[in-house]
């Protein structure tokens, strides 16, 4: 039996945001890492992981090809040949709503790119601050930062309803970007410290011996450096963003500016229960992206991810 | 062990003055002070405020003393969130670590095609949290649905699992368990950590694979057991989405799937109780905190940290 590399599954900064241990030790860990263990059942168990990965996968797939059926065939076929190929469900349920189904891609985009741009911007800056200077309080804003972390949003959303209806920012898209434009998702400052607490401080000291000031080093130094930190936290912006649902149907209520979630939930509501053909058509279009970005941006999910553990 | 190690190290004194750099460390960290201020302290301190109010978004919060408090204990459709919730968060969490981390143990140490097989069973964490996957949910476990077609080649007769309110719990948890994936894939960096020398060692001393397992795998991954389980608690505690798209926002049949976060909107935003809400919340708060505390307090007697630096 060949023997994977580990270290190219993992970065030794994810194992250490995991971790907690410093990346120099992860990187000397590895060095010294797994001899091997004797394949005694290794045919048994390639049979049942991949039963099990056919077992995972196999609703997905099935939506995928059932979306291509018409819905009387959805409820009496469940293999995966594509027995038909009707991409009328697409056409169909593309127009079924108020709006075509691009609108509601249009407005997911929006409030995603928003997200996505606040997040990087925002948690950076606080980031740096964190890993790179010292102030009064540091410890304690830390730990507020990590505490929030935690805080269920159920327990400041009637709050921030209130708030963001007097501004007048409900049925906009402000309440869901500009939270992120305020560094409000601090877990991705956390993976930033984390990251930004691998880079050699000599970088620093070198650019301040030649002049630099804080935000040169941030600007030139740190952040060219922190680009695979930011991939990933747009890579989790994105997903994370794409999917949500509570607070977008809190803050958006006018059909026109609905987004794909609240679009497919209008949809289902709308439809009789048996109506599935469109219905899936139109789940499987929604998941296009998260799918995209999962094929291209996976090494930098499984980074992120084992510092998360947030779906 | 990622924000929880750090909050546990969290000790110590701080840098000596002449190293400050308070104005620059104050300007980096301006947007998330605002954030804090405004979006998370303001509301969490509002919250409170409401609580002991009657507010309908229409007219003042009319200050009603513990009155909402008071109406919790007697309010029967919370109790049944409080207890579809409980069920919910303590079946189906244990379940999905445990799913994880056998399979993390499966996956690990070289195994071919590692990769192939951790992006199966990384992807439905990524697909779990969507509305289409929740409608897809809909149809498998409809009474016509794919579970019930495939039960029928075994001659099994189906039934509406969504229907049934004996059942439609059920369904929601096998989707949590569905996406063990992201635990798993931490369980995998925290196997990797474990210092191989041990091993070497206890086959030196003639273990055999499960005493190895039971007596260094697993007391060197108790953080990160307790990092997912902290996670996967808080985060479970806040389902929502699935309920609400299964139940077309009901929490129904007869209040089986009524999630308590779906029984707070049902109260906030759907009836305009912002002051009964807000209760809500806190109790919400109170209870993750107390969870996360107990679970906190527990971990000394089972949680080993190898990393006394």
């Amino acid at each position: 039996m060949t023997k994977t590399d580990p270290s190219t599954d993992l970065s030794p900064l994810t194992e250490s945001v995991v971790t907690g241990l410093p990346p120099e030790r992860v990187r000397e860990q590895r060095r010294r890492r797994h001899p091997f263990r004797k394949p005694l059942t290794s045919i048994l168990r390639h049979v049942f992981l991949i039963a099990a990965a056919v077992l995972m996968l196999y609703p997905v797939i099935w939506m995928v090809v059932s979306s291509f059926r018409p819905t009387d065939l959805i409820f009496r076929e469940a293999g995966l040949v594509f027995d038909s190929f009707e991409i009328s469900n697409y056409v169909d349920g593309w127009n079924a709503l108020t709006y075509p189904f691009n609108v509601y891609l249009l407005n997911s985009g929006l409030v995603v790119i928003g997200s996505i741009i606040g997040n990087l911007v925002s948690c950076s800056l606080a980031a740096y601050a964190f890993a790179r200077l010292e102030f009064t309080g540091k410890k304690f804003w830390f730990a507020i930062m990590l505490l929030s972390i935690m805080l269920p949003i159920h327990v400041i959303i009637v709050p921030q309803y209130v708030l963001f209806s007097q501004l007048g920012w409900v049925n906009t898209f402000l309440p869901l970007i500009v939270p992120k434009l305020l560094a409000t998702d601090a877990f991705f400052i956390f993976l930033m410290v984390q990251f930004i607490r691998g880079i050699p401080r000599e970088l620093d000291e070198a650019a301040r011996i030649d002049g630099a000031g804080h935000p040169r080093i941030f600007l030139q130094i740190i952040l060219p450096l922190m680009v695979p930190a930011l991939a990933t936290v747009t890579i989790f912006t994105f997903i994370w963003t794409w999917n949500d649902f509570f607070s977008q149907l809190i803050f958006l209520t006018k059909p026109g500016l609905y987004t794909v979630p609240l679009a497919l939930n209008a949809f289902q509501d709308a439809q009789s229960s048996t109506d599935f053909g469109e219905l899936f058509a139109m789940s499987v279009v929604s998941l296009i992206p998260i799918f995209l970005i999962f094929l291209f941006g996976q090494r930098f999910l499984i980074k992120g991810i084992a510092t998360t553990g947030i779906k | 062990m990622s924000a929880l190690g750090e909050l546990r190290r969290i000790k110590g004194t701080s840098a000596p003055k002449s190293r400050k750099q308070n104005t620059a460390a104050f300007l980096f960290l301006l947007p998330w002070f605002i954030g804090l201020a405004l979006i998370t302290v303001g509301p969490m301190a509002a919250s409170f405020a409401l609580s002991f109010t009657r507010y309908n978004l229409l007219s003042p919060p009319r200050f009603i003393g513990i009155e909402n408090y008071l109406r919790m204990l007697q309010d029967e459709r919370l109790h049944t969130a409080l207890a579809v919730t409980f069920q919910y968060v303590f079946i189906s969490v244990p379940l999905q670590l445990g799913l994880a981390l056998a399979l993390a143990i499966l996956l690990d140490r070289g195994l071919r095609g590692l990769s192939l097989y951790r992006s199966a069973f990384y992807l439905p964490s990524l697909l779990g949290a969507s509305v289409a996957i929740a409608i897809l949910w809909r149809q498998l476990f409809g009474v016509d649905g794919l579970v019930n077609v495939v039960l029928g080649w075994f001659g099994i007769e189906g039934q509406g699992w969504i229907s049934n309110p004996e059942t439609a719990l059920g369904t929601l948890m096998i989707l949590n368990v569905w996406t063990f994936g992201a635990p798993m894939v931490i369980f995998l960096a925290g196997l990797r950590q474990i210092p191989v020398m041990y091993y070497e060692a206890a086959s030196v001393d003639g273990a055999n694979r499960w005493q190895q397992f039971r007596r260094i795998t697993l007391p060197m991954l108790t953080p990160i057991i307790f990092f997912n389980l902290i996670l996967q608690l808080i985060g479970a505690f806040q389902s929502f989405t699935q309920a609400f798209v299964v139940s077309g926002g009901t929490g129904g049949p007869v209040d089986s799937t009524l999630f308590y976060t779906l029984y707070l909107y049902q109260q906030g935003f759907a009836n305009l109780n912002m002051g009964y809400a807000s209760a809500m919340a806190w109790l919400l708060l109170v209870i993750v905190a107390a969870l996360t505390a107990i679970n906190f307090w527990a971990s000394k007697y089972w949680v080993f940290y190898d990393d006394q630096d």
